[in-house]
């Protein structure tokens, strides 16, 4: 768990980060929005004392970060950037061999983490561990930089706009990449981004962040639903809110069994898809409900089009 | 008739044009004498033609050499094939300029100069050009080029050490002088390396405090630059000055071979010029440095000397080492003038040479100070750009 209490950032006469409390719990990823120059990054950088706060503290799983030597806490937790920042004169390996090899690890302990990484960010090892970051597409460095901020087997990874120079599709993918890749590793997560489509998509809970300080800290759905400042709404967009709170929740979740048969040419819909995808899927159909499918082809149940809207639903 | 006719048209409409000028200009070249016949080294001496001084076989081998060097110049696209035929060009013009000598040169007589005339100047000079332009189309990687110069270096050395070219001037003078020429030889590159050690000792950490602190930067930079706008001459004779008096104030600094002429000031004033260009491309090299990567270093726990070392210089050294590559070829010329305060060095020959107005000893001092600077340029250049691949 990562504790941020009272933490605050002053530059001279300038406050930077006002006061700033939340709690982001294990194993899970919180995720830090606002406009530019809000303070996201100074929050995110006193975390691993890339910044040294004014006032307040921060404690990952009760320990104050300040009793560490910063370059020592900084090697156990992960820390990828926009731009990724891969050392233009070292290999893949040798770039995400660099927190090992800080740590002191066998070279032979690195070389299988090295290989274990790259399947697990699925660039083969035999074809890139040995290319130059200059080598290799955009999308494919940005997975470098996030294996090489795995690469210390950290149980924290900070993030800031780690996603930010990609395109919408190689960004979507590599947003369901970490989403995966969090989930099998169990680690705890902060991430920063400007888009809160992105926030939406990857936080359990979303920090909202305006001129310093932290307006609201919920999950996606309470930001939506009961925002408790303006700029809260503001920022969560409110011309679609309806359509964002149905892209919260899956298919699977919101599907209901089925109780007989008469669904004879109902359109199919994956159990992934959101409520919003269904919906589309409803309207483009001209249909009134839809089936369910799971991973392997089987019926798990519909939707009909009442249920959707009941989702989007103020509440 | 016609067809091969209009061939021949087409033809010379691809006809190479930096050949041609080559072509043009060796044409009239070829018309200047060839060496110089003197009865000793100071008096003008008679010019006389290739034809005239050289054995009708070799003077046919050097005009044939030069000839399909011409042809090739004008016709041949491979880079490879012009190359070679303009060092085999350059390589039969040397050949003829020592069968001239050995033509000329009475048997026994030592004070006769035969010097190479305007055509054997300009021809050279209009291979070399070829065989540059040849090069840079040629783009050889940094190994190759290393190659090369060992190649040049070395037949260039086995060529002087046949004896063939014994009796031509600038060998005659070097044979007066071959004992001083290897002490010069020696004192030139301790003067320009040891000038240039010193000032890399120094100019690396200021170019490092002067990059952490930008308002430092301003200033050292225009101070740097107003040492470097002081020509040699007058910056030699400001610090005979202080040199002198501090030797005298001094013993012990004069007992270490301080003094306001010499070797003292010669070094001071190198390094003093050698400053400027390491330091301002120090700056310039890790101000390069991609500021995400330093992040990225720092974020994941990196101390700051393993950031220094390992990223940050590491990735300036390419810039860095163009700064000391201008810095010591300015510094093996700056040495020459270093011999006017009696620091030694090649240009002990030159200004020698200028006294007695000997141009043959001028070039005993010229011709070492340009290979020696070009050789340096090359190396460091090779090493620079070796460095640089692999990386973006
Ligand atoms: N070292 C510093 N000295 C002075 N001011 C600073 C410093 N670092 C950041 N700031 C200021 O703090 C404010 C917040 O910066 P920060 O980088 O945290 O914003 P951000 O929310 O990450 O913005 P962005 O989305 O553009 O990255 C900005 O106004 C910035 O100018
Ligand atoms: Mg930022």
């Amino acid at each position: 768990m990562i504790s941020i209490e009272g933490l605050s950032k002053r530059y001279g006469d300038l406050t930077v980060v006002d006061d700033v409390s939340f709690e982001v719990e294990s194993r899970t990823i919180a995720v830090v929005v606002g406009t530019s120059g809000s303070g996201k990054s100074t929050l995110l950088r006193m975390i691993n004392r890339l910044v040294e706060p004014s006032a307040g503290r921060v404690l990952i799983d009760g320990q104050d970060v300040a009793a560490e030597p910063p370059h020592l806490l900084r090697r156990r937790i992960g820390y990828a950037i926009q731009g990724h920042g891969l050392f233009p004169h070292r290999t893949v390996a040798q770039n995400i061999a660099t927190v090992p090899r800080l740590l002191g690890w066998p070279e032979q302990r690195i070389g299988a983490r090295v290989a274990e990484l790259l399947e697990l960010l699925q660039l083969d090892p035999g074809a890139f561990a040995g290319k130059y970051p200059h080598q290799l597409s955009g999308g494919q460095q940005q997975r470098v930089g996030v294996a090489r901020a795995l690469a210390g087997d950290p149980k924290v990874l900070l993030m800031d706009e780690p996603f930010g120079a990609l395109d919408p599709i190689i960004r979507a993918k590599a947003q369901d990449e970490l989403l995966a890749i969090q989930r099998r590793l169990g680690i705890t997560v902060v991430l920063v981004t400007h888009d809160m489509d992105e926030a939406f998509k990857l936080g359990a809970r979303v920090a909202v962040m305006s001129q310093g300080r932290l307006l609201q800290f919920d999950r996606p759905a309470t930001l939506l639903t009961r925002p408790e400042d303006p700029f809260v709404a503001r920022m969560t967009g409110i011309s679609d809110r309806a359509l964002k709170l149905l892209s919260l929740t899956s298919a699977r979740d919101a599907a209901v069994a089925d109780d007989g048969p008469g669904l004879g040419d109902a359109p199919q819909v994956a159990a992934t898809a959101s409520l919003r995808e269904v919906l589309s899927e409803l309207v483009w159909r001209g249909a009134t409900r839809a089936t369910v499918v799971d991973e392997r082809g089987q019926a798990c149940g519909s939707l009909a089009i009442a249920d959707i809207l009941a989702h989007g639903r103020a509440r | 008739m016609a067809a091969p006719r209009r061939l021949d048209l087409a033809g010379l409409r691809r006809l190479d044009p930096l050949g041609t000028m080559l072509v043009l200009a060796g044409l009239v070249a070829a018309r200047l004498p060839f060496v110089i016949d003197k009865a000793n080294r100071i008096v003008p001496g008679d010019p006389r033609p290739l034809f005239e001084v050289v054995p009708w076989t070799a003077a046919c081998g050097c005009a044939l050499a030069l000839l399909v060097a011409g042809v090739a110049a004008l016709a041949v696209r491979a880079p490879g094939a012009r190359l070679a035929v303009a060092v085999l060009a350059l390589a039969a013009l040397a050949f003829a300029l020592g069968a001239a000598g050995d033509a000329l040169t009475p048997a026994g007589n030592r004070v006769v100069r035969i010097a190479p005339g305007a055509a054997f100047w300009v021809l050279a000079a209009l291979l070399g050009v070829l065989a540059a332009d040849a090069l840079a189309r040629l783009a050889p990687g940094p190994a190759a080029r290393v190659l090369a110069l060992l190649l040049t270096v070395l037949s260039t050395g086995i060529a002087l050490a046949s004896g063939h070219f014994d009796h031509v001037s600038v060998m005659r003078e070097y044979a007066v002088n071959a004992d001083r020429f290897t002490h010069e030889a020696w004192r030139h590159v301790a003067l320009a390396f040891g000038s240039l050690g010193a000032a890399m000792v120094v100019a690396l950490p200021v170019g490092l405090v002067c990059h952490r602190m930008p308002r430092l930067r301003a200033a050292v930079i225009a101070a740097l630059n107003v040492v470097q706008t002081v020509p040699a001459i007058a910056l030699f004779g400001i610090l005979m000055a202080p040199l002198g008096a501090l030797a005298a104030a001094l013993p012990a600094a004069a007992h270490l071979g301080v003094a306001g002429i010499g070797a003292a000031p010669a070094l001071l004033a190198l390094f003093l010029y050698a400053l400027l260009p390491i330091v301002a491309n120090t700056v310039a090299g890790l101000a390069g440095v991609s500021p995400a990567a330093v992040e990225a270093a720092r974020g994941m726990g990196m101390t700051r000397g393993q950031i220094l070392a390992g990223v940050e210089f590491v990735l300036a050294l390419p810039v860095i080492l163009s700064g000391v590559r201008i810095a010591l070829v300015q510094n093996l010329g700056l040495v020459t003038v270093a011999a006017l305060i009696g620091a030694g060095g090649f240009g002990t020959f030159v200004f020698q040479g200028i006294g007695q107005a000997a141009i043959d000893l001028v070039l005993l001092g010229a011709i070492p100070t340009v290979a020696l600077a070009f050789g340096c340029a090359v190396l460091l250049d090779a090493s620079i750009e070796a460095m640089q691949r692999g990386r973006a």
